[in-house]
């Protein structure tokens, strides 16, 4: 009999009591529509604790993928650092012209297809977007070539009619000079050109990665930059060595720099990746670790003023039996 | 412990630090400038991108007497097999023939056939079979040789060469488009290339 008046007062207590734990916990986090409901005599952890159950796990999801991208980049670094000397050649020789400027322009874009990488994708379209913008002029077109899915998805949506070729899914066997040669091969079978620019992410550090674009020109443009003097002025003092006619070396000599050029960007571009990768997973683990420790302060404190109300009523109960 | 951790940290990343503000920025920045010049005109709140030449060494000027040695940089798309090596002779397989390259030769690009390389350093001569490639030779003795696939010839296998060569000669006369008959010529080429190299 006491007990059911007590249980009575109890309930007539506990929604007058209730709202102000409640309203702290509302107050940070969680949604007006997840009320505890009426009737309810203690305040409900269940919320609380489904969030931090929830965030625990993103963060053991992240650590993994951060694990995952580290072990992937050291396997890549290798390979990437191993074909920096594969451009530098062709460098020397033909020189660096990205102010060139010529009339048709094909901007290579290389992305990835996987995203939760950071910002490297974003600012590889930037960038292609600033140099197509930087290109434009009468009787000049500049095309888009994309490599990778995150890239096209971007692209797509403002330049659309200005996209010759998207080509997606290169990492799924690792990265290799042949696969590299046959996509080179189909650009320049369907591509016309007189430029070449490849945009990608230059890896220079776990933490740094710069956008570079390279220049790579088409055979009639080198002959017409090398008449005319500058960079590629002393072209012209180099013999040529070959059964061939000089304008079929320098095509030659022009494919297989874009396919050399490729190979190290491709691959330099898949080590920013993972790295962009490593740490955009760090920080995203380290987000989640702060704000499990703020779910578990409120936690406490839901559950220590869910007891502290319990109290309140069993002795606010027990002194109005007494008095 | 954490003092050390520091100090390890601004280590490991002053030389990483380090590289792009070598010597070649301030040799290269006239090249450049009026790529980032027109860029901050068009886009100036993006920073230009880099370029090839600022991740490069310059290349020595062209010395007036001939020197006494030959600089090979010999690299393939997975590793840079040499790198600045200091030569006495290097003969390489151009498609006219095989020419030997000696310090002072004249400046030259050559396209490259399946074939021999080999890279006189005083006494020793290391032999690699390349498949196929460019080489070019600058007037400041530095030769630069791309090929895609080079293996030192102890690591050919002969009784392989064999089998290859006749299967690429069969497909030849069996071949009908252009295309194969282009693919096959190609193997037969290599293949007999090979064996050249390991009988001669």
């Amino acid at each position: 009999m006491a007990m059911v008046a007590l249980r009575r007062e109890g309930r007539r207590f506990a929604p007058l009591i209730s709202p102000h734990p409640m309203a702290a916990v509302r107050s940070s986090i969680i949604p007006a529509e997840e009320q505890v409901p009426l009737g309810v005599r203690s305040i409900s952890t269940q919320i609380v604790r489904n969030r931090m159950k929830s965030v625990k796990n993103i963060q053991k999801i992240t650590k993994a993928m951060k694990m995952v991208a580290a072990s992937k980049l050291r396997a890549i670094q290798v390979k990437a650092e191993n074909s920096r000397g594969l451009w530098q050649p062709f460098t020397a020789l033909l020189g660096d012209t990205p102010s060139v400027s010529v009339k048709k322009d094909v901007i290579v874009t290389i992305s990835s297809d996987k995203g939760l990488c950071g910002g490297i994708n974003s600012t590889s379209v930037k960038i292609s977007k600033a140099l197509h913008k930087l290109n434009a002029g009468p009787e000049k077109e500049t095309k888009y070539v994309i490599l990778g899915e995150k890239a096209k998805a971007q692209l797509i949506r403002d330049s659309k009619k200005d996209i010759e070729l998207c080509i997606t899914e290169l990492q799924k066997n690792p990265l290799n000079y042949t696969q590299v040669s046959v996509i080179a091969d189909d650009i320049l079978k369907n591509v016309e050109f007189d430029a070449f620019r490849i945009v990608f992410n230059k890896f220079q550090s776990v933490v740094s990665f710069l956008p570079t674009v390279s220049t790579v020109l088409s055979p009639e443009i080198v002959e017409r930059e090398s008449e005319a003097g500058g960079k590629l002025g002393d072209l012209d003092s180099y013999e040529i060595e070959g059964g061939e006619t000089k304008s079929e070396i320098l095509q030659n000599l022009a494919e297989f720099q874009f396919s050399c050029v490729m190979f190290n960007a491709v691959l330099e571009n898949a080590c920013s990746e993972q790295g962009a990768r490593m740490s955009a997973m760090d920080s995203s683990s380290r987000n989640a670790g702060e704000m499990l420790d703020r779910l578990t302060l409120t936690y406490n404190r839901t559950r220590q003023a869910s007891i502290t109300t319990e109290l309140i009523e069993i002795i606010s109960g027990a002194s109005a039996l007494e008095g | 412990m954490l003092r050390r951790a520091t100090t390890l940290l601004t280590r490991s990343t002053i030389p990483l630090r380090a590289r792009p503000f070598s010597t070649d920025v301030a040799e290269t920045a006239p090249a450049d400038s009026t790529f980032s010049d027109a860029w901050k005109k068009v886009v100036p709140h993006i920073d230009p991108p880099r370029t090839p030449l600022t991740f490069m060494k310059p290349r020595p000027v062209t010395p007036s007497s001939i020197p006494t040695k030959l600089t090979v940089n010999f690299v393939l798309p997975y590793a840079s097999e040499l790198s600045a090596k200091e030569v006495d002779m290097v003969i390489i397989p151009a498609s006219t023939g095989h020419m030997g390259v000696l310090p002072g030769h004249v400046a030259t690009i050559a396209e490259l056939k399946p074939g021999v390389m080999s890279v006189h350093e005083g006494a020793d001569v290391t032999k690699y079979f390349v498949s196929s490639g460019f080489a070019f030779i600058h007037a400041n003795s530095i030769a630069d040789i791309i090929a895609v696939e080079a293996v030192p010839l102890d690591r050919v296998d002969a009784s392989l060469v064999q089998k290859g060569l006749a299967e690429f000669t069969q497909k030849l006369n069996s071949a009908s488009t252009d295309l194969e008959k282009a693919e096959a010529q190609i193997g037969v080429d290599v293949h007999s290339a090979l064996n050249s190299a390991l009988t001669g």
